[in-house]
């Protein structure tokens, strides 16, 4: 694959050898643990890997050449977001300032990042058009929880506690289910309707005195805005329940829309999504909450707070005993959220409305390049993303969109989002983001077209990709039934290292 | 736009292929009576003047006082080499590994994280990660729930606060309960775990126990009885909940060798910047019987369809996009990047480098031990800790205050954080680790001698008019 050869490698364990590593910190006294009692005392190992410096990089720089990547190429992953991440934000969350803050310095060590935070509170409250946010929640879904955690609150603030449903779209993120469950709730699935929207009838007839939020993702998970939306949000309100707004397609709307003007009450925000931070192979992220008046009270703590004398500080324990308390320990993700916050001040308002305007251009760009190569079930403009369909290709060649997802690797590029959303056979979802080019865009456009090519002619070839990834197709269902979790040193067995 | 490549040309292009006349065409679905008030945000910046910005923000945050801060975010020793393996693009602007031909990189690497963790830890699975120490501990006791149907998990008031606050915050989520165990409030072991508090609410008939949960060392340095805790759990049908700091497991005692049957704990010690309090690393990790109840992500090792060994991640069954509401949580991102950082510094250091970490910290706490006595600021508790303990200060978190203005840190004043527990209004909190030097504790204790006598001097016309 590269001039290098096969990078697959022995684990840090196999690469182990006694005696290796070490230099890197001083020797303590020999009596150092002599005070502590025996039986608290480790017995044997941990049995970690020893390898010296230069192994130790070549082990971790050659890994890092089997990842795909957004430095490395294009990343249409759809519901992700994976735009460019800038570096000048990894230079400033590593300045010593930010990076050795302790979390319990007292508020007057710590005005730089009080402020900081204070300050990307405020500019989210505006784009989301919310009274206040937190900063807390560690990733989106972890926000959810925060915010139905909140919803809750509310209700019981009200003696009503007969709400015991959250209403959920069929096509919403997994996260909005699990999280509606985590917070004691029962999920009750709303279908679409077939223009991709939410079914307004079938909505309206779950409403009630037992619905205690409705949790919609606007644009929706299928790219798509809900032009219906005011009229949803005053069915939910008239009902006396709460309008929770899934932010994760938030890069779509910016600027254009703000959901708690529209009348949504609670929001989270994926700040790895719309705000650049990156997404570090799987995390970190953070997940800023918005509110709107019913639900400031119930914030979780601490807040972070102006003093009228411009001083910062973070809100005590106890303080407010409205809170839902705590989500997680410290203040939240600061490090994430110093990244979020040098990508918003080097945008300002018109370019954060430009950063939509270039996505949702681009995103319509794309579906109007596929629509003659791939079914594009929803012909109506799209937002930031749009879902096509392989359901016709697999019908005329058995090539599933699975296929084609791991023949665009071939390509050389990220397969999109397959099989998501639920509701559309052979979903591809399909977000190129603002940050790539109209050549980037062509090629990829390219790729797909000369696949469904392949498609007809060499269908064998296809099922059987990819073909140039430093593995192929992986045997997922001996791994789930023999599951193989962690190296075992002296004992299991081992699968023979490659090389 | 700042990072955007499009020229006026190339946008004009896309419009036409799309057949509209302007980007406000493909918004027309937002109902105009919804459209957006103009926002309003600080003018843009020029990566030159936002760089300027940042860099004064930066240096506004005071990070040059000598500190024995720690209370759960510990300062050490980072080899440079991690983060400038951190910094490879391929591995921090990837995404989760969903599509393991072109992500092994991530794959393997997670799969070392857990491999190294089980060797602390002793246990067979380990998550990829959680958010936090706190949200690990919280979820490891929700399992505790789900493996027992039982509804009620007894926390250590020895547990950290924040962990014991988001814990609850989970539980009432859950509508479960969680009821705190007191530590002991005098003798040999006070300000370790109650015991005999344990044993007779793990004895409540009607309330059954699904889960006892700990920490080793607690929040106030302690070293807790775990063994004996376990034996109680076990005995009343309950599971063990061990929170454990990752470096103390290089010499102390792994949660499995004292029969956890769950750990969790904050990885940050591990080569994680303090950064205010994250990003971090949430360790979970259980026996393989709890393997189903585990949420999160978990990587396993397979072959492709050539026979090459690989990486893929796997018992997906349990997670929120494929379970929803019935996943054993609603976790989707985690903290991949800090788990990697982790792994990184623990390849770099080494088991016995780790051991030095641990032992070279147990050490100079000693000498801060007896500077500070000599000081005049005793110790709270007696029983042995490692690296961290309690301090009785006169007037404590006046004196902290104090102190920061002659440009030491000392510690956490506990009152701050357990304003409930008239046992630690005087206390402060205080840690060594490898970085604390000796000059750095002749420091502290110098000046925290210097204002205890200030303090006393201060007293004394009042004590005066007293006795007259």
């Amino acid at each position: 694959m590269t001039a290098a050869g096969d990078r697959l490698g022995p684990t840090l364990f196999e690469r182990s050898r006694p005696g290796r590593g070490g230099g890197k910190v001083p020797h303590p006294p020999k009596d150092a643990l002599a005070r502590i009692p025996a039986d608290q005392l480790r017995v044997d190992g941990p049995h970690l890997p020893e390898v010296a410096e230069p192994e130790l990089t070549r082990h971790y720089v050659n890994l890092s050449q089997l990842n795909y990547a957004v430095d490395t190429g294009f990343y249409p992953l759809g519901s992700c977001t994976m735009k460019w991440n800038p570096k000048v934000n990894e230079w400033a969350a590593r300045l010593s300032g930010f990076a050795s803050l302790h979390p319990f310095a007292p508020d007057e060590l710590a005005q730089g990042t009080l402020q900081l935070l204070w300050e990307l509170e405020q500019a989210l409250a505006e784009i989301g058009g919310m009274r206040a946010v937190t900063l807390q929640p560690a990733a989106g879904a972890q926000g959810e929880l925060t915010g139905i955690l909140m919803v809750r609150a509310y209700h019981r603030s009200r003696g009503d506690l007969d709400r015991t449903e959250v209403l959920v779209p069929d096509s919403a993120h997994g996260t909005n289910p699990a999280t509606a469950s985590m917070a004691g709730f029962k999920t009750v699935s709303i279908p679409s309707a077939p223009d991709g929207g939410v079914d307004v009838a079938a909505f309206r007839a779950a409403l009630g005195p037992r619905t205690a939020a409705v949790m919609i993702t606007n644009p929706s998970t299928l790219g798509l805005f809900e032009s219906r939306i005011g009229e949803l949000l005053d069915a939910v309100h008239a009902v006396g329940a709460l309008a929770y707004m899934d932010g994760a397609n938030l890069n779509a709307i910016m600027g254009r829309f703000k959901p708690g003007e529209a009348g949504f009450d609670v929001m989270h925000i994926n700040v790895h999504k719309t705000f650049s931070t990156p997404h570090g192979g799987g995390g970190p992220g953070a997940g800023p909450v918005g509110v709107g008046d019913r639900l400031l009270p119930f914030l979780p703590s601490p807040r972070v707070l102006r003093e009228p004398d411009g001083r910062f500080r973070l809100e005590r324990p106890g303080e407010r005993p409205s809170s839902i308390g705590r989500v997680r320990a410290f203040a939240g993700n600061a490090g994430v959220l110093v990244r979020a916050y040098a990508y918003i001040r080097a945008h300002g308002a018109a370019g954060l409305r430009e950063v939509s305007d270039d996505a949702v251009l681009a995103a319509n760009y794309i579906k109007s390049q596929v629509a003659g190569v791939l079914d594009v079930p929803f012909s109506r403009h799209c937002m930031h993303e749009f879902v096509a369909s392989g359901a016709t290709l697999k019908a005329e060649t058995g090539i599933s969109t699975l296929d084609l997802a791991k023949r665009l690797i071939d390509h050389g590029y990220h397969p999109p989002t397959i099989y998501f959303p639920l509701t559309v056979k052979e979903a591809l979802l399909i977000e190129p983001t603002e940050t790539e080019s109209l050549e980037t865009l062509d090629a990829f456009v390219a790729a797909l077209r000369a696949i469904v090519e392949e498609a007809h002619t060499d269908p064998e070839m296809l099922h059987s990709a990819p073909h140039s990834s430093p593995v192929r197709r992986l045997d997922e269902t001996t791994a789930a039934r023999q599951p193989n979790l962690r190296w075992r040193g002296m004992t299991g067995e081992q699968t023979p290292c490659p090389d | 736009m700042a990072y955007g490549p499009h020229t006026p040309e190339d946008r004009s292009a896309m419009l036409e292929a799309i057949g509209v006349a302007s980007v406000d065409e493909l918004f027309a679905d937002i109902p105009a009576a919804l459209r957006a008030s103009a926002l309003k945000l600080p003018p843009p910046e020029s990566e030159a003047e936002l760089a300027g910005r940042l860099h004064h923000l930066a240096g506004r945050n005071r990070v040059d006082l000598v500190s024995f801060l720690g209370a759960g975010a510990y300062r050490h020793y980072v080899p440079a080499v991690v983060d400038q393996l951190l910094l490879r693009g391929e591995f921090y602007t990837a995404y989760t590994p969903y599509q393991p031909e072109i992500s092994q990189g991530t794959l393997q690497t997670i799969y070392e994280y857990q491999s190294m963790m089980g060797e602390l830890t002793g246990m067979d699975v380990v998550s990829a990660s959680h958010y936090d120490g706190a949200t690990a501990t919280a979820e490891g006791a929700l399992m505790t729930c789900r493996a027992t149907r039982r509804e009620r998990v007894l926390v250590s008031r020895g547990v950290h606060p924040h962990y014991r606050q988001t814990l609850c915050t989970y539980f009432a989520g859950a509508d479960f309960v969680a009821d705190e165990i007191p530590l002991l409030a005098e003798g040999p072991a006070s300000g370790t775990t109650d015991l005999a508090a344990l044993e007779r609410m793990l004895a409540d008939p009607e309330r059954p126990v699904a889960g006892v949960v700990v920490a080793n060392p607690s929040f106030l340095g302690l070293l807790e009885p775990m063994a004996k805790v376990a034996d109680l759990a076990h005995a009343a049908g309950a599971l063990f909940v061990a929170v454990v700091e990752p470096v103390s497991l290089a010499v102390l005692a792994s949660p499995a060798t004292y029969g956890a049957d769950i750990a969790c704990g904050e990885g940050q010690p591990l080569g994680i910047p303090l950064a205010y309090g994250g990003p971090y690393l949430g360790i979970l990790a259980c026996r393989e019987p709890l393997v189903r109840q585990i949420p999160g992500r978990l990587v396993g090792m397979t072959t492709d369809v050539d026979g090459k060994r690989a990486f893929v991640m796997t018992l997906r069954a349990r997670e929120q996009d494929i379970r929803r509401e019935k996943a054993s949580s609603n976790i989707c991102t985690n903290q991949a990047l800090c788990a990697l950082a982790a792994s990184i510094y623990l390849g770099a250091i080494g088991p016995h480098g780790l051991r030095d970490v641990a032992a070279l910290g147990a050490a100079r706490a000693v000498e801060l031990e007896r500077a500070l006595a000599e000081a005049g600021a005793p110790r709270v508790h007696r029983g042995p800790y490692l690296n961290e303990f309690a301090v009785r200060v006169p007037d404590a978190p006046e004196v902290h205050r104090r102190l920061l203005a002659r440009g030491v840190l000392a510690g956490l004043a506990l009152a701050a954080v357990e304003p409930d527990d008239p046992s630690l209004a005087d206390a402060l909190l205080v840690c060594a680790t490898e970085v604390t030097t000796p000059d750095e504790i002749e420091v502290f204790a110098w000046t925290l001698r210097d204002e205890i006598e200030r303090g006393r001097q201060l007293s004394l016309p009042s004590l005066g008019e007293g006795a007259r």
